[in-house]
């Protein structure tokens, strides 16, 4: 089981490695695209729906509109850290479980006998 | 030029925390809405999609009552599938196109508790989005969730099943995930065309022009997200194994 397992799981270089790729897909798009302001791409959605339909209109506006784009990124930080949050709290919470039960770790598989 | 390069490399260098604050403010320059913006549905088709999402909500539900009165030790584990979608679908990411996307992060959930779940957990996810950030809306809520909630993870949900055993499971993962990332945009691609069809080519250049808007864009954040979601996984099953195997999860 233990063995089956450990083959299963990635090792710590490889999720690096891994992180370091999401990290580049991000990073290479602004040195490709120095003057771009990285607008999202559904405001041209948006610009094509009046293209097809000029006389669209939004029949419903939202509620509550951050006033700016400050309080925008706040709101979207605070999702993003939530999130995190909750992530971190659930994996701390079973590597501090799994060091307190007592369970056969490595040192006691591989000791000679 | 010199010093705004030396700027740029150094960027590399602060990794993921870079990558963070840049794709925060990337918003700052151009508010912008990732799903079918608030109002723009015709209300007959905003009826529609809340028709197709509602039972789907009610299932949805229903599991999830069951898994915490029969399996009330995957209940954290329900909180970290939303939570993984929370966090991916706030962070605007970058794209070689010029433009910025975000990741959905639906295909754990998905994996892990099934489509009509996620179901449940995309909608809240986008109703928080769309209460608070003015962002999606109430009125394309139905629609939103059909592509983000159900289609997304009926994807990943689907290649799980298929390819579980058959090849490794981080390829099974990554394929989950990042064809549900996809999926998710062609099937916004298919309602905006629905709603809005060209005068002349009707939906079919009408589906064309919107695709073309989000694939190009969407495809390296889909491998973004299929990346992340193995990560995750990896991270679960290190840690985790005991809630998997309850779920079924093979391989853990």
């Amino acid at each position: 089981m233990q063995n089956e397992q450990s083959s299963q799981t990635l090792s710590s270089g490889t999720v690096w490695l891994l992180l370091g790729i999401v990290v580049l897909l991000a990073v290479v798009p602004l040195l490709l695209h120095p003057e771009s302001e990285f607008g999202g791409a559904d405001g041209q959605a948006e610009e094509v729906i009046t293209a097809i339909n000029p006389d669209v209109e939004p029949w419903f506006e939202p509620l509550l509109e951050p006033p700016g784009g400050e309080t925008e990124s706040l709101l979207f930080a605070l999702q993003a850290a939530i999130g995190a949050g909750v992530i971190g709290y659930f994996l701390g919470l079973k590597r501090g479980e799994a060091r307190s039960v007592p369970r056969p770790t490595e040192r006691d598989t591989k000791s000679p006998g | 030029m010199n010093v705004r390069r030396r700027f740029r490399w150094s960027q590399v260098g602060w990794g993921v925390p870079a990558l963070l604050l840049l794709s925060v403010q990337t918003t700052w320059a151009r508010p912008t809405e990732m799903h079918i913006m608030e109002g723009f549905l015709p209300p007959g088709w905003a009826i529609f999609w809340f028709v197709v999402a509602i039972p789907f909500w009610i299932i949805g539900f229903r599991q999830i009552a069951g898994l915490i009165a029969e399996k009330p030790e995957t209940r954290l584990l329900l909180g970290v599938a939303g939570a993984f979608s929370f966090v991916l679908s706030a962070l605007k990411i970058p794209s070689v196109t010029g433009s910025s996307s975000h990741p959905t992060g639906t295909g754990l959930g998905a994996i892990l508790f099934g489509p009509f779940v996620m179901s449940v957990l995309g909608g809240i996810v986008l109703l928080f989005q769309a209460l608070l950030l003015a962002h999606g809306g109430l009125t394309t809520l139905g629609a939103n969730t059909v592509s983000m909630g159900i289609v997304g993870p009926l994807v990943a949900w689907g290649i799980w099943k298929g390819m579980q055993g058959k090849a490794p499971l981080w390829l099974t993962v990554f394929l989950a995930a990042a064809m549900a990332n996809l999926l998710t945009y062609v099937m916004t691609s298919v309602q905006l065309a629905l709603a809005y069809p060209d005068p002349i080519g009707g939906f079919a250049a009408s589906f064309a022009e919107f695709a073309t808007i989000f694939a190009i864009t969407q495809i390296p954040l889909a491998v973004s997200e299929g990346i992340l979601t193995v990560i995750i996984v990896n991270a679960l099953m290190g840690t985790a194994s005991n809630e998997l195997r309850t779920l079924g999860v093979q391989g853990a």
